[in-house]
């Protein structure tokens, strides 16, 4: 999966979870608790969802990894490349 | 025959607007069963029977606005729907509809499932992506509510990507003016008195942490549900702090109803009915906060859950704020507010400072019904029971 596409989802989660945001606008480096104002519930539903949804395991402790766009899209192609090797 | 009627909806909300009807004449109805939908200023709600029977007739068509008590429905119970014959609940009517809705029926088969699916529960579905085949409904006779239809959105499980979503159907004008309502009451009427607390949530954070590592997404704890438990257990012991104030009276509560504060983005504000509180274990404690929060955020709130609170908390640490005097909503008498958890140095066995996690804890209480005195008591119990959070 490409950087793109893991884009392309966690967006159309995020929308999910604030589908009154505007992602086209989102600071890919801005944290998205305070550029989505999303709070810890929300922020355990995306890491629920994208859990699910590319069946990939993201501990408590790798939270701080994934407060960002690009540090999510980071995190998780290292997740799935490592998956494949 | 009993009326079925329009239910409280919470302070300074006397009004709704039927929506929607989950059942048609001839429909069983078990207790609980969401039969139909109001909106209000605080969004749609669901409003639920108490009454186990058969809907006999619709008494109110929809978009009708209608005050509080006023009769919706009329269910002919058990006992009175055709002696001799099992009356199980959920069973498909088999006689004929004795009066016609006043409306198109409410619900219709679904082409893909079989099932019957409420209209909110289809345009969901539709502007969402979702095959109703994939999901399970709840409603009376296993009919898909909208409520299924959200469920099954946030297991997020192979749904299609939406290509266009709209914002949750909340009003927040409207929301702004019942809560201008509420808390101008609140301010008139009820003197309030605050006080503050230090509590050392290490032993949470601890506990938390070596939990969740163990558990997926799904399961993961927040602190947030421990600080319910704590709160709903306490509220136990100190009844002056769980119930309501009404004719210049107090009337303590039997059950613990801890009204979860949840922000909506935008401007809005909320605090549902999280039921029995004190009795649930932390894991469906945790689990019914899930739902109610994401329930919340998307208009659709329980008739009971808009009632019931006995107490509320409200947290408003997350977005860095240290300590929250709340406004109590009436007709309760208590608030509990949690702050932002902050590393502090802190005096810890034998006298030595070490850094722990500690949260101000606060609490506005009605001095109508109780002092200071207890409000420390029931704060310092608060803060005790977190200290064993696999108690909670």
């Amino acid at each position: 999966m490409s950087d793109i596409d893991i884009r392309k989802v966690l967006q159309e989660e995020l929308n999910n979870i604030a589908p009154e945001i505007d992602l086209a606008g989102l600071d890919p480096a801005a944290d998205l608790r305070e550029a989505m104002d999303i709070d810890s519930m929300d922020f355990l539903n995306f890491i629920t969802a994208v859990h699910h949804r590319l069946n990939i395991d993201i501990p408590e402790i790798d939270y701080p990894k994934l407060i960002t766009l690009d540090g999510a899209i980071t995190y998780i192609a290292a997740k799935l490349g490592s998956r494949k090797t | 025959m009993v009326d079925f009627r329009m239910p409280s909806l919470g302070a300074d909300m006397e009004a709704g607007t039927l929506v929607e009807w989950l059942v048609k004449p001839g429909d069983w109805v078990k207790r609980g069963d969401v039969v139909a939908v109001v909106e209000t200023q605080k969004g749609a709600i669901e409003i639920e029977t108490y009454q186990a029977g058969q809907i006999e007739k619709i008494l109110v068509d929809l978009h009708t606005k209608v005050p509080v008590g006023t009769a919706l429905a009329q269910i002919r119970t058990e006992a009175e729907a055709k002696p001799g014959v099992a009356a199980a609940p959920a069973a498909p009517a088999v006689a004929p509809a004795p009066v016609a809705p006043p409306s198109p029926p409410p619900v219709a088969p679904s082409t893909a499932a079989g099932a019957h699916v409420s209209p909110a529960a289809r345009r969901l579905a539709e502007q969402r992506g979702v095959d109703l085949a994939t999901v399970t409904g709840s409603g009376p006779g296993g009919a898909i509510t909208y409520a299924d239809v959200e469920r099954r959105l946030a297991a997020a499980v192979a749904a299609p990507p939406p290509e266009k979503k709209r914002a949750p159907s909340l009003d927040l004008d409207a929301m702004r003016t019942a809560i201008a309502a509420a808390m101008a009451r609140s301010k008139r009427e009820i003197p309030h008195y605050y006080l503050e607390h230090q509590v050392d949530v290490t032993a949470c954070e601890q506990w938390l942490t070596q939990k969740n590592a163990t558990l997926p997404p799904d399961s993961r704890v927040l602190i947030g549900a421990l600080a319910i438990k704590a709160v709903a257990l306490a509220a136990r012991r100190f009844p002056a702090f769980n119930g309501f104030y009404r004719d210049n009276k107090f009337e303590p509560s039997q059950a613990v109803h801890v009204g979860v504060a949840i922000a909506i983005r935008g401007g809005g504000l909320t605090a549902p009915a999280l039921h029995d509180a004190d009795q649930l274990p932390i894991d469906e404690l945790m689990s019914g906060m899930r739902d109610l929060v994401q329930r919340t955020r998307a208009g659709r709130i329980r008739s009971s859950e808009m009632a019931d609170p006995t107490i509320t908390v409200s947290s408003l640490g997350e977005r860095g704020v240290e300590a929250l005097y709340g406004i109590i909503y009436p007709p309760q008498v208590a608030i509990v507010g949690f702050g932002k958890v902050v590393l502090r140095p802190w005096i810890v066995d034998g006298g030595a400072v070490g850094p722990r996690s500690v949260v101000s804890l606060t609490l506005s209480g009605d001095h109508r019904v109780s002092d200071g005195h207890a409000g420390a008591l029931f704060l310092a119990e608060i803060g005790k029971l977190m200290q064993e959070p696999g108690k909670l």
